[in-house]
């Protein structure tokens, strides 16, 4: 019998399920950071002048640049000089053309996940371009997407086949100075996905990844653009999990959506990086920029994601609702345990006439871990009629979690309606024992009313997507009650 | 069907029973009866596990095993459940939902097959007619924005399904008008059978002219001051628990 709250604390603690290493030998660079390095980097990717140019400018200007400090999370300092930028399996000289020529040891990898790659492929009928650690080992359903003038690949050969496509678009909604972390992604990243949806097609599947960070040491990098051309649609799916690790690894990727007239775009993530141990100890530090851009009338860019993971999250996918009566949609459950700290939430930028943005933020924290909803509202003075809704709830596990919320709104147009909501609530020793006494388990209990607290969000998911990401929320709460 | 022998419990440092004796059989309608603050609903949520309560003297014996060993989903999947006087609202649980993962969890105790979607519906629209309550509860939140009455319902609507072998119904009638009182008893005398044992805890008389009890107890400062059949509840609810307490203490 123990119902209390202050054993609550003790139901959130399985260990991370996915906490391995494979083996396979990298050919990564030496730890440290400058021009050589870059160029490097380049080189072995074989790309165009272009790309390594860009590159190098934003190096400089990273340089010149300072971390941020304004989120509520704390680390140590990073030495960006002790992480090797580049690493990739060796099976690299040889691409593999399909599964089958995928090294065994790394679709073992994916099996240990519970990522069967190629039965998940052909049973969901997903396309799936897979990262491993830096370079793209395997893509499919490249054919069926070709067909209908879908353009799926890793970033690397997006540069290399479609160098027009890359010019045009690249840093085009995050500028290569953006960010700190958003410019030393442009400097160094090592691969993604790329996505080219031509005019009026609607994409014949969900795209779909899972990011997979290997070989300690090793920032991950990821660079990914995906554009909708006019009247076009395409529902991209991110999902990530990472070995156990000791030593803390950072990740700054960078993701780009442009969505032109009447074109949608839904993102969804699971994010399940290694958030370290019940100690605080290791985990993925997690510097995100996510960016939309309706750059056209009538286009919607929806991001959904569930983040479990990482030992803390720095990351606000935004809209910029430039084009008239475009929408954006942020939908997010963050969920923190144990000594995990998140700063996350959004940006809607309101610039073109009529333009509505929802968001929808839960914030689950349990153990010692803190939360925090970091939303801007920005409303210029030429969106007449621009309509917000925030809502915004965060729910305690325990007694020594925060959650905080940091709402920001910047109304420079008197027509705006602009709305924000907030609630925070705890699970309390009276719903775990009412499902008990109808003979629910504990573990199940918290389960079952962590999922209801996040329902609305989890409707917005792709339907299988939306089953990984309730186990996950499970795992990830496994032992915070007990 | 149990069996309690001095009983006594508190809550942090309050002395709350102070040795209960009781024995329930199947079949029967107990009433317990008590002014505030006698022990009433702490006996029901001794029962039921609740950790707030701490057992320091006693033994309760549930078909022959100790009942206090058990975690309360042990308890609840043995055949007990627990009607709360405050059922609590979890917002974004389909009642359905709760519903048919307490059905399972009991079903899946007794060795018995998952209940599918298309039967549970069936059944739970079945006990609704029967208590007067629109299916589209079943889609709401559970207790979620309920009123009262719509709550102690619902409590009966999870009894009904449950199909417990000892309910316990912890100041059901408390807050409900005559047409809730009634639909209540309703669902509640549907629900007597030779197998299966029903404790009433209730603090006024008004419900057993509807649901009539075999043995009516009155407790009093944590003990059971007063034992009888139905006559008992009406001569007490003339004399006032006062009454009791002084011939308990004469």
């Amino acid at each position: 019998m123990s119902t209390d709250p202050e054993n609550i604390e003790d139901l959130v603690n399985r260990r991370y399920e996915h906490g391995f290493v494979t083996d396979i030998d990298t050919e990564s660079l030496p730890p440290g950071l400058d021009e050589d390095v870059i160029r490097a980097i380049s080189m072995r990717k074989n790309e165009p002048e272009f790309m390594l140019e860009w590159r190098l400018q934003a190096y400089r200007q990273w340089l010149e640049m300072i971390e941020p400090e304004w989120a509520h999370v704390h680390y140590p300092p990073i030495d960006y000089n002790a992480i090797s930028y580049f690493s990739a399996p060796k099976s690299d000289k040889d691409r593999p053309k399909s599964l089958d020529e995928v090294d065994p040891k790394l679709l073992e990898t994916y099996d240990k996940l519970g990522i069967p790659l190629h039965e998940r492929a052909r049973l969901a009928g997903v396309a799936v371009d897979a990262v491993f650690d830096s370079v793209s080992v395997a893509t499919t359903f490249k054919e069926k997407l070709s067909e209908a003038g879908v353009i799926f690949c890793s970033f690397s050969e997006a540069v290399n086949k479609h160098p027009e496509l890359v010019k045009k678009y690249l840093g085009s909604v995050v500028p290569r100075r953006d960010n700190y972390f958003a410019s030393l992604n442009s400097a160094v990243f090592s691969d993604g996905s790329f996505v080219y949806v031509p005019k009026g097609v609607r994409c014949p599947m969900e795209l779909s990844t899972y990011f997979r960070i290997n070989a300690a040491n090793t920032g991950q990098f990821e660079r990914t653009l995906i554009v909708a051309d006019e009247g076009s649609y395409v529902s991209y799916l991110e999902g990530c999990t990472a070995p156990m690790r000791d030593e803390n690894q950072l990740h700054a990727a960078v993701v780009e959506l442009v969505a032109m007239k009447d074109a949608e775009i839904k993102y969804s993530t699971v994010q399940n990086w290694y958030p370290g141990d019940e100690n605080g100890v290791g985990g993925i530090y997690n510097f995100v920029t996510k960016r939309g851009d309706c750059r056209g009338a009538n286009s919607k860019i929806s991001w959904t994601q569930v983040e479990t993971g990482s030992a803390i999250t720095w990351k606000y996918p935004s809209c910029i609702l430039r084009g008239d009566n475009s929408t954006g949609e942020f939908y997010s459950v963050a969920v923190v345990n144990n000594y995990q700290q998140a700063d996350t939430g959004t940006k809607m930028i309101h610039i073109g006439r009529n333009t509505s943005s929802t968001i929808v933020s839960k914030g689950i924290s349990a153990g010692n871990a803190q939360n925090a909803y970091r939303g801007l509202v920005r409303v210029m003075p030429q969106a007449n009629g621009a309509r917000n809704h925030t809502q915004c709830d965060s729910l305690l596990i325990g007694k020594s979690c925060g959650a905080h919320t940091f709402p920001y709104m910047e109304i420079k147009n008197p027509s705006a309606k602009v709305e924000h909501e907030a609630t925070t609530s705890k699970i309390s020793a009276d719903q775990l024992f009412y499902c008990r006494q109808r003979g629910i388990s504990e573990e199940d209990a918290v389960n079952m009313i962590v999922n209801g607290f996040c329902k609305e969000v989890f409707n917005e998911l792709p339907m299988e997507f939306a089953v990984e990401a309730q186990a996950l929320l499970n795992v990830s709460l496994e032992g915070a009650v007990g | 069907m149990l069996e309690i022998k001095n009983l006594k419990a508190r809550i942090g440092d309050a002395d709350i029973l102070n040795g209960v004796s009781l024995s329930v059989n199947a079949g029967e309608v107990h009433a317990i009866m008590g002014p505030n603050g006698s022990g009433k609903s702490t006996l029901a949520q001794v029962i039921a596990g609740h950790a707030d309560y701490e057992v320091t003297e006693g033994t309760v014996s549930y078909n022959g095993h100790d009942l206090l060993a058990l975690e309360p989903e042990e308890r609840a999947r043995e055949g007990i459940f627990l009607g709360f006087q405050y059922p609590v609202e979890i917002p974004g649980v389909n009642n359905a939902y709760l519903l048919k993962a307490a059905v399972n969890a009991k079903r899946e105790h007794q060795g018995l097959e998952e209940i599918d979607a298309f039967e549970f519906l069936k059944l739970a629209r079945e006990k609704m007619a029967v208590l007067g309550m629109d299916p589209k509860f079943l889609n709401r939140g559970v207790n979620e924005g309920f009123s009262g009455g719509e709550k102690k319902r619902n409590e009966i609507l999870q009894m009904a399904m449950l199909e417990p072998s000892l309910a316990i119904l912890d100041e059901t009638d408390s807050g409900l008008d005559i047409d809730a009182l009634k639909a209540v008893a309703g669902g509640v005398n549907a629900l007597r059978d030779p197998e299966r044992a029903i404790v009433l805890v209730t603090h006024y008389q008004r419900l057993l002219d509807y649901v009539e009890p075999d043995f009516v107890h009155v407790l009093s400062e944590g003990r059971i001051a007063r034992s009888g059949d139905k006559s008992l509840a009406l001569e007490l609810e003339e004399k006032g628990y006062e009454w009791v307490r002084e011939a308990a203490n004469a």
